[in-house]
């Protein structure tokens, strides 16, 4: 997919100052389930934000809430600048678009005539070029008078983002975009936000692909009811994890408190089937000494890796401790 | 309430040709919309037909009665037909959650609903009224037609089209944004189009005596319930009810 780069879709957006949404204390009720509760956050302009969760974490619900859909039970967000207010209802809906968890379009009616009562609600003009382009973005623009009945379940989803994009929105919300669609029709859509990532876009998405949050977004927040933690997908792995290094010798080291002790960058050490893991500060300067002590040492060095740790190590991390504290 | 907003007649426009494109490829709605005009049309012109020059004059107001009745029921339940959808079908299809993210208003969006199913209905009912004093004008007994004819009668007829019309769609759609079924929603709205359709019974038997003053005052009664019931119905209009299911 490509993202237009005509002068009309990539035309200076008045960029607008301060953070796009804030959240503050957020909390949303239903009767007596709370769907979320005090979620406190805020996302800058040309932002992308990653909305992470396991099902019933609140992640729809939020969106809802954010899109004025919900009116919260307590706390405050800003959203596009303005307080989220019914008051400022109108006037939010028409800087944010909100791609929903289903598409829901009217299967009835063609593309174009989908997209073409949306460009009426926003009350857009150049209604024509405006959905030509929005076509466009997401490779539909052969489709437009095929009724949407005929369409397969991705080609849906690419067409619920065409109308998402045609009002130019200040934030976009998407609730799992790739959600249901194959592995190709996810790329497709990972290059799409891409894409609007780099025209400056504010992008605000949920999902379940712990890999595609990784790749996608400058900032993930990972929900479960509460908002568990909220940084850059780095950021993450290394408060999450202590970092180390792995050690692999040929046999095992004859006195290894010796050899490891006391290098640069090392603050301890213990056994594992393979040889050693290391509590590091610093992998790039732990390694080379450590490499060099071993062979000093006459061992015969196989292998010296540094932890990996996932988006998804850190999820399932923060998620399985919520399962233990509600065990307990 | 917030509705006293200026309201965007780009969005109801929009609205409303939607719907219409919604309404001609629904092969339910689409049938309602041909059929139950038909009928309700088909049956007076047969009965005046069958009934002879020399009637007496109970049996010809009996008559007159029933077909101005089976003839009202038009614009009284093909709304209710319709209209029933407006909120309920929407959001069957999950099509209310992507309208509701939009700036439009409720006032807008309940306008643009009842508009959709206000103007085909009237025209069907003028169209099949107008079709049926042809036919009586034509066919029937000089005698029979004088009586269809007669003015009171005519503008009661083409008075109340309208404003029945309007009460059938409001009682419709705001059933419609309180059942959670489609099929219920159109039992109900067309048993809520019926009331009207009592009153005009009554001055189609002489009942209460036909007069273009009665029938004037009781038009403009109905549209002052109608303009009334789009605000009732505005503020029932519960967003946050709407999107997630949930009962009052
Ligand atoms: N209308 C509602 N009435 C009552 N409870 C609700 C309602 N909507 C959501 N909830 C509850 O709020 C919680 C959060 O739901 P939500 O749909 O926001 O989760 P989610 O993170 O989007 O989940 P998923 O990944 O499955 O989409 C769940 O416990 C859900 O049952
Ligand atoms: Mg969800």
């Amino acid at each position: 997919m490509t993202v237009e780069s005509d002068s009309a879709a990539t035309r200076t957006r008045a960029v607008p100052t301060g953070p796009a949404i804030v959240v503050d204390g957020l909390t949303k009720r239903f009767g007596q389930r709370t769907a979320f509760a005090d979620v406190t956050f805020s996302v800058d302009y040309g932002e992308v934000f990653g909305f992470l969760g396991p099902n019933g974490a609140g992640k729809t619900t939020t969106v809802r809430t954010l899109g004025t859909l919900l009116a919260p039970s307590a706390g405050t967000a800003t959203v596009a600048g303005l307080p989220l207010t019914e008051a400022n209802g109108v006037a939010i809906r028409s800087r944010i678009a909100v791609m929903p968890e289903q598409p829901g379009l009217y299967l009835r009616l063609s593309v174009a005539e989908n997209l073409d009562f949306f460009a009426g609600l926003y009350e857009l003009d150049d209604r024509r070029g405006r959905i030509e382009r929005a076509l466009r973005a997401v490779n539909l623009l052969d489709r437009a008078d095929d009724p949407c009945r005929s369409l397969s379940k991705g080609l849906r989803q690419r067409v619920g983002l065409a109308r998402a994009l045609l009002s130019d929105p200040q934030i976009l919300f998407l609730d799992e975009p790739t959600s249901g669609l194959d592995p190709l029709a996810a790329r497709d859509v990972h290059d799409l936000v891409d894409g609007l990532r780099r025209r400056g876009v504010t992008i605000f998405l949920t999902t379940h692909r712990l890999a595609e949050a990784e790749a996608l977004c400058d900032r993930v927040g990972i929900m479960n009811t509460t908002l568990r933690t909220i940084g850059r997908p780095d950021e993450l792995r290394e408060r999450l994890f202590a970092k180390t290094l792995q050690v692999a010798t040929a046999a095992p080291l004859a006195d290894p408190d010796r050899v490891l002790v006391g290098l640069p960058g090392v603050e301890g050490w213990h056994a594992s089937e393979q040889g050693y893991v290391l509590a590091v500060t610093d992998p790039d300067l732990a390694a080379p000494a450590v490499a060099r002590a071993v062979i000093g040492a006459g061992a015969d060095l196989l292998a010296l890796t540094p932890s990996r740790h996932s988006l998804e190590d850190v999820y399932l991390q923060l998620i399985d401790e919520d399962v233990e504290a509600q065990a307990r | 309430m917030t509705t006293d907003q200026k309201l965007s007649w780009t969005r109801i426009r929009a609205l409303v040709r939607k719907e219409v494109n919604d309404f001609r490829r629904n092969r339910f709605i689409a049938t309602t919309m041909a059929v139950l005009p038909l009928l309700f049309m088909i049956e007076p012109v047969i009965s005046v037909f069958k009934l002879p020059a020399d009637a007496p004059a109970g049996k010809l107001d009996a008559l007159v009665g029933v077909s101005t009745l089976e003839l009202m029921l038009i614009p009284a339940l093909i709304p209710a037909v319709v209209a029933s959808y407006a909120v309920v079908g929407e959001r069957e299809q999950g099509t209310l959650e992507p309208v509701l993210t939009t700036p439009i208003r409720p006032a807008e969006f309940l306008l643009g609903k009842a508009l959709a199913a206000f103007l085909p209905t009237v025209v069907i009912a003028y169209v099949m009224y107008g079709v049926f004093l042809g036919a009586v004008g034509l066919f029937a007994h000089p005698n029979i037609a004088h009586d269809i004819f007669e003015p009171s009668r005519v503008l009661t007829q083409l008075l109340f089209t309208p404003v029945v019309a309007g009460w059938a769609i409001w009682a419709a759609i705001a059933i419609s944004t309180r059942t959670s079924d489609v099929r219920v929603a159109q039992q109900l709205g067309s048993l809520a189009s019926l009331p009207p359709v009592a009153v005009i019974a009554l001055i189609g038997f002489d009942v209460i005596q036909p007069s273009v003053g009665l029938a004037v005052g009781l038009g403009a009664g109905l549209l002052v319930i109608d303009l009334i019931a789009w605000r009732l119905v505005a503020a029932m209009f519960h967003r946050e009810r709407l999107v997630t299911g949930a009962r009052a």
